[in-house]
């Protein structure tokens, strides 16, 4: 793996009016990394999450994404990444086949690509059966997986994951973090939100936001030992509790 | 290119599963033009009239006779005097009185005229004139089969005089109305509610992560709705000419040009209620209220702009409907062509561009 960090943040603001979201942060995500963002809600995650993907501009400060700067290669960086968000954001009135076609084509990829890809994922999902299914008819597990899948249609080098399992049973949880896994073993970076303190154990490196600052940022082992706590629950307590 | 047809082709696959949307796109229409057609050109049957007879003769008994053979009217009152006329009326005993001038049967035949009055409660201006024009069909054919036996050209002369509301200033134009509120409909309503579902599905946010420019969303999801309400338009104007005989006196093409003008100032509308309101609920509420109800009661589809009080008439002016109409009647009714209605035109394409500037500016602001 090179050094050279698929995210690079630093000093980054986002101010409304006098009220500071996101207040220099810093913080760099390397390649392959699981990155989990933590916060309370209305810690800023969101706002520094919305910066990272080009539908924001920060107010200063300075950060790339896939190499590309954040202020003037917005366009650069959709092209190389990946996005869920929390809300579960497939079309629900397109079949799962007619999703991954629609998806596949805004991302540029050709029919061959979009036919070679939505085989192989449906194969590792198992969704023979309902690929002319409606998605509206399928469980909400599988709506996320799929979701996932097609947030890495176009083979993005980061995907960025809003509380992707907001709502899901631990069982599919779990086989979800398997997948996460399995891409980040295939070179995606993946930056992760959660409120869930037993995915933040599973990261590779962990940062907590409260208030608009990161207040810690290491290895979830490591945090762990510094704060003196069992679980990563307890260091998210203590922290966001101040 | 590729890109957008995919995405056009994603927003049919939203319309034609939708079965609520599919409904308005096209029952809609249909339902409104058919339902505004016969409402208003629908023939009576069984109206209440009365006679006053002055002259009490050998041919006047015969008209009346044929107009109550009719099944259009019933003669339900004999009036002796003109005085009873106004209290009659006032009573609402009857739409209409049929009045036959003294010596009526003697006049047709020494001076080959004969004058009889139609007079109709014009409260209501379409019955009125329904029944005036019934009546006068009904003296002509007598008069023809009297001059049929006989070789001498007999005039009866109806004279029709509507009451309470001469000037029947509101006669319903309903073709170019109802044109005009179900393409506003259409095209603000569906598409400030398609993208507003957007929103809150949080697919939104998908597409704008995505490499798709966010003006390329917007006319991707509006482009479908400018073909359908282009269908719109053509069946609604099919049905006036084939069902309502409604003529098109104007160019069919001036007529198209200017429909997919106000078409898009409509699209532009529904954008603009979009990038205002965050549900879908929100957005109808904006266009039902917001626009829907001016369109219909302000923009002189069914309430005359000239008889509004002078602050309605202002605010008619900021509605695009009202122009619209205005451009409708002119080409339809009028056969005017492009230099008569050319400041309404030019009106409505600043319009447009205003809309437009306002949604990309709140866009814009909502990205921040």
């Amino acid at each position: 793996m090179k050094d050279k960090n698929v995210i690079q943040v630093e000093d980054l603001s986002k101010l409304f009016g006098d009220f500071a979201a996101v207040n220099n942060i810093s913080f760099h995500v390397k390649p392959g990394e699981i990155f989990g963002f933590l916060g309370a809600n209305g810690a800023g995650k969101t706002t520094a999450m919305k910066m990272l993907i080009g539908i924001s501009s920060p107010t200063s400060g300075k950060a790339t994404v896939a190499g590309f700067d954040v202020y003037k290669e917005a366009e650069s960086i959709k092209k190389n990444i990946g996005y869920m968000s929390q809300k579960f954001a497939l079309y629900d009135d397109l079949t799962v086949k007619e999703n991954i076609t629609f998806f596949g084509g805004i991302y540029g990829l050709s029919k061959k690509q979009i036919e070679q890809k939505r085989c192989e994922l449906v194969e590792e999902l198992g969704l023979q059966e309902v690929t002319n299914s409606l998605v509206a008819s399928l469980p909400l597990g599988w709506k996320q997986k799929l979701a996932f899948s097609v947030s890495l249609l176009h083979e993005p080098k980061i995907v960025f994951l809003d509380e992707p399992t907001g709502g899901v049973d631990p069982i599919t949880r779990r086989q979800f973090w398997e997948m996460i896994y399995k891409a980040a073993h295939n070179g995606t970076t993946i930056f992760v939100t959660t409120h869930y303190m037993d995915e933040a154990e599973y990261c590779d490196r962990v940062s907590i936001m409260v208030n608009g600052k990161i207040e810690a940022l290491d290895t979830p082992k490591k945090l762990k030992e510094h704060y003196k706590t069992d679980t990563m629950n307890d260091v998210f307590l203590k922290l966001a509790r101040g | 290119m590729k890109r957008f047809v995919g995405f056009v082709r994603k927003e049919f696959y939203h319309i034609f599963r939708d079965k609520r949307s599919l409904f308005i796109l096209f029952g809609m229409p249909i339902a409104q033009i058919l339902l505004f057609g016969f409402a208003i050109t629908n023939e009576i049957n069984n109206v209440d009239i009365a006679i006053l007879d002055q002259s009490n003769d050998v041919t006047s008994k015969e008209i009346i006779n044929k107009i109550a053979a009719s099944k259009h009217f019933s003669i339900v009152d004999i009036i002796q005097k003109e005085s009873s006329i106004e209290s009659i009326f006032k009573k609402g005993k009857v739409k209409a009185v049929l009045q036959f001038e003294n010596n009526f049967g003697n006049n047709l035949i020494k001076e080959k005229q004969a004058n009889v009055q139609v007079l109709t409660d014009a409260t209501d201006p379409n019955m009125a004139n329904t029944i005036s024009n019934y009546i006068s069909s009904i003296l002509k054919k007598y008069q023809q089969e009297l001059n049929k036996n006989i070789n001498i050209d007999y005039q009866i002369i109806p004279q029709s005089r509507m009451i309470y509301n001469a000037e029947l200033k509101s006669v319903y134009m309903f073709v170019p109305g109802v044109m005009t509120v179900i393409l506003m409909l259409v095209s603000a309503m569906m598409t400030s509610i398609s993208i507003t579902r957007e929103k809150e599905q949080g697919t939104m946010e998908i597409l704008l992560v995505s490499p798709l420019k966010p003006f390329q969303v917007i006319i991707g999801k509006v482009f479908p709705y400018i073909f359908l309400s282009v269908i719109n338009a053509v069946v609604i104007v099919l049905l006036s000419i084939f069902v309502f005989n409604v003529p098109v006196n104007g160019s069919l093409f001036l007529l198209g040009i200017e429909s997919v003008l106000f078409i898009i100032t409509s699209l532009a509308l529904g954008i603009l209620i979009s990038t205002l309101s965050a549900t879908q609920q929100t957005a109808m509420m904006i266009s039902l209220m917001g626009l829907m109800l001016p369109t219909i009661l302000l923009s002189g589809f069914i309430f005359p702009i000239s008889s509004m009080p002078l602050p309605l008439q202002v605010i008619s002016n900021i509605i695009p409907a009202k122009w619209f109409i205005i451009i409708v009647k002119g080409i339809m009714l009028k056969g005017i062509g492009i230099g008569y209605i050319f400041k309404e035109t030019a009106i409505l394409v600043l319009m447009t561009l205003l809309f437009i500037g306002i949604s990309v500016k709140k866009y814009k602001i909502r990205l921040e």
